[in-house]
């Protein structure tokens, strides 16, 4: 499963610009798939069929970007941020765009690093003239953070885990799906990180009877951080509430009770700032119970982002029971 | 074209009644049907000579103004604002209030009574009112009600350069531009649509596209320009006389990149000037229509227009006549299997 994990935060697939990491995906699920189906926001439905109510299982495609805004005269690029980016982890960071360009981030003369801004910044893609630049790269082309895969034993370190390693506990549940007790439509969605914005059409067309997301969630557990009871190591987190949605107590009661019946660590989450996919699904419509079992993830938004494998693999286990177990 | 008569309406977001007549009337000779929704959305239909894809070709009609808020004893009227306006451009305005269009102004105090340090301090909403001249709280009453709108009061004008000044050009350019479209006939079925409360969240267009169900749309505007003094190039968003201005993103939407390439190539091929929105905060009814039902792909084309929400905008004319070829040319040319 690591393999899986590597290949997918390592593909390019910013917010609007999902197409490739959607074909990597596409060719691992297409063996195990009954049916597959891009819809026109760009979502790729997966499903499985079963005999009961229909579940989607949603895990987001997208990772973040950096929009090219303007080319000045000296082949200097200037941009935007596609999803919630500080400009200081940006600094001396490498990108690379759709096409394998790459680049490195520099900053204007500053006289207080307080000041900086990602208006004072740009990308040096190592041309010197506007043309030539333009020639590589037009206004509105996105770079994503260049990073590569880390094996560190226990814990991966990668860009994009949020939330390519839900992507991958999706594509990994489906292989070890054998007989699913429900209809189940494991959901790879767009534009996430601006705005829950695939969830909520994918969620219309599917008309679900219950929503789970799967994503990465934030952890209290690195050197005077904020204060929050999840930590790496302790299992995927069964989501009572964050900004965008209050746990359905009839799925959080599932999650738990699948949890323990199958001794399957778990952590309860309640995260201060930040949503997922359900805040959309559970609203579609008339309604959808809807929860998030989260992977914890250290550095969220950065170049290196921190999980746990055996939460992976426990996630993969608690997904598997969810969906085995009929809903009612 | 209807730009000054649509430009010196009075149209503030949810009372854009003035506005809707004047298309209304302009519109009614071009297409197949015409209706308004619950909430005031002008939707019209062209049935088109073939079956294929079901365009939504929109602009909202409201414009950013003021609402009546209160009365002072002595005749003068407090006020709130309706969308995003800077309060630093208010003192000093002519306006017009309500449907009988009462004239007013914008007081403060005059320079000469100002103490050094007021002078250096830009007025808050709170602390400017309309004068319409009544003498008290009665009189004024009498002439306009809690609640009534207030809209900026701009003779259209064409200057200098093939320019023109106005109010209101965000979005009535938008409308000119819907309507002139109208006028010719195309393949496939044509929504246009002429929405309500962009200005307040974008209000209007979600309802009309649940209802229309397009299977893409083209957002006509009218955006910022910030091609003057105080900036440099990369902050300039879009230029003036350079052509329709394509969204790529902004904070309520990533515009369908089929319908942008399209429309790039569209304009190559045609030797017409285009360029982009090279910003990517703000939000259009693009982002509702496009998260409506399973989804809609939208794009946004704009018209470059300086000092928008401000009560004079000046735009160029030149951008205006491109923009409605290259949406004519979208029209006619887009493949009878859409753009999936």
């Amino acid at each position: 499963m690591k393999e899986l994990i590597k290949e997918l935060t390592e593909a390019y697939g910013p917010s609007g610009r999902e197409d490739s990491v959607r074909d990597t995906l596409k060719c691992m699920v297409e063996p195990y798939a009954d049916e597959i189906d891009v819809d026109k926001m760009g979502n790729l439905i997966v499903r499985k069929e079963g005999p009961g109510k229909k579940i989607m299982v949603a895990a987001h495609m997208d990772e973040l970007g950096l929009m090219v805004t303007f080319i000045d005269e000296n082949g200097f690029l200037r941009f935007s941020n596609i999803g919630g980016i500080s400009p200081y982890i940006l600094l001396g960071e490498r990108v690379v765009f759709h096409n394998g360009v790459k680049g490195t981030i520099g900053c204007e003369k500053l006289d207080n690093i307080k000041d900086l801004k990602l208006s004072k910044m740009y990308i040096d893609i190592g041309f010197s003239d506007k043309k030539e630049a333009e020639g590589k790269v037009k206004i509105g082309d996105v770079a994503v953070y260049q990073r590569s895969f880390s094996d560190l034993g226990g814990r991966i370190l990668a860009k994009a885990l949020d939330d390519r390693v839900g992507c991958a506990v999706l594509v990994q549940t489906l292989k070890e799906l054998e007989k699913p007790a429900n209809d189940i439509y494991f959901v790879f969605t767009v534009q996430e990180e601006v705005g829950v914005r695939g969830a909520r059409t994918s969620a219309y067309k599917i008309n679900p009877d219950l929503g789970l997301a799967v994503d990465v969630t934030r952890t209290g557990d690195t050197p005077e951080s904020e204060t929050m009871a999840v930590s790496l190591g302790k299992g995927p987190t069964v989501k009572v509430k964050d900004t965008l949605i209050i746990t359905h107590p009839k799925v959080k009661k599932l999650m738990v009770d699948t949890a323990e019946k199958n001794n399957i660590s778990y952590q309860l989450e309640v995260l201060e700032r930040g949503g997922t996919d359900s805040g959309a699904i559970h609203l579609t419509r008339e309604g959808v119970p809807s929860g998030v079992m989260s992977i914890p993830c250290r550095y969220i938004h950065t170049p290196s982002e921190m999980v746990d494998f055996g939460d992976v693999q426990e996630g993969v286990k608690l997904l598997k029971n969810i969906l085995h177990k009929k809903v009612t | 074209m209807l730009l000054r008569e649509l430009s010196e309406a009075f149209g503030v977001s949810g009372g854009e009644g003035e506005v809707r007549r004047i298309i209304r009337q302009a519109v009614e000779p071009l297409v197949d049907e015409v209706s308004t929704d619950v909430l005031g959305n002008l939707i019209v239909f062209k049935k088109g000579s073939k079956s294929g894809p079901r365009i939504m070709l929109t602009a909202h009609m409201d414009e950013v103004g003021l609402i009546v808020a209160g009365f002072e004893n002595n005749g003068l009227i407090r006020f709130s604002k309706v969308g995003g306006i800077d309060d630093r451009v208010l003192v000093s305005k002519v306006v017009q209030i309500g449907d009988k269009k009462v004239p007013g102004v914008i007081g403060a105090k005059a320079i000469h009574l100002q103490r050094p340090e007021e002078r250096k301090k830009s007025l808050k909403v709170e602390e400017l009112y309309i004068d319409i001249g009544a003498k008290s709280k009665e009189e004024a009453e009498k002439l306009v009600k809690l609640g009534d709108y207030i809209a900026f009061y701009t003779k259209y004008e064409e200057i200098e350069g093939g320019l023109a000044k106005g109010k209101a050009f965000d979005n009535r350019v938008g409308c000119a531009l819907v309507i002139e479209a109208l006028k010719k006939e195309y393949p496939y079925p044509l929504y246009g649509v002429f929405t309500v409360q962009e200005e307040v969240g974008m209000r209007g267009a979600g309802v009309a596209a649940y209802k229309i169900k397009p299977d893409l749309a083209i957002v006509l505007e009218g955006t910022t320009a910030a091609d003057v003094i105080e900036l440099k190039e990369e902050g300039y968003v879009t230029t003036l006389g350079k052509g329709p201005a394509f969204t790529v993103m902004d904070a309520s939407v990533i515009a369908d990149l089929k319908i942008v390439n399209f429309l790039i190539k569209m304009a190559e091929e045609n030797q017409m000037p285009y360029q982009f929105r090279r910003f990517t905060g703000g939000g259009t009814d693009a982002g509702r229509i496009s998260l409506t039902r399973e989804g809609v792909r939208a794009a946004v084309v704009s018209v470059p227009c300086r000092y928008i929400h401000n009560p004079a905008n000046i735009l160029n004319l030149e951008d205006v006549k491109n923009t409605l070829k290259l949406i004519e040319l979208f029209l006619v040319d887009l493949p009878e299997g859409g753009l999936s």
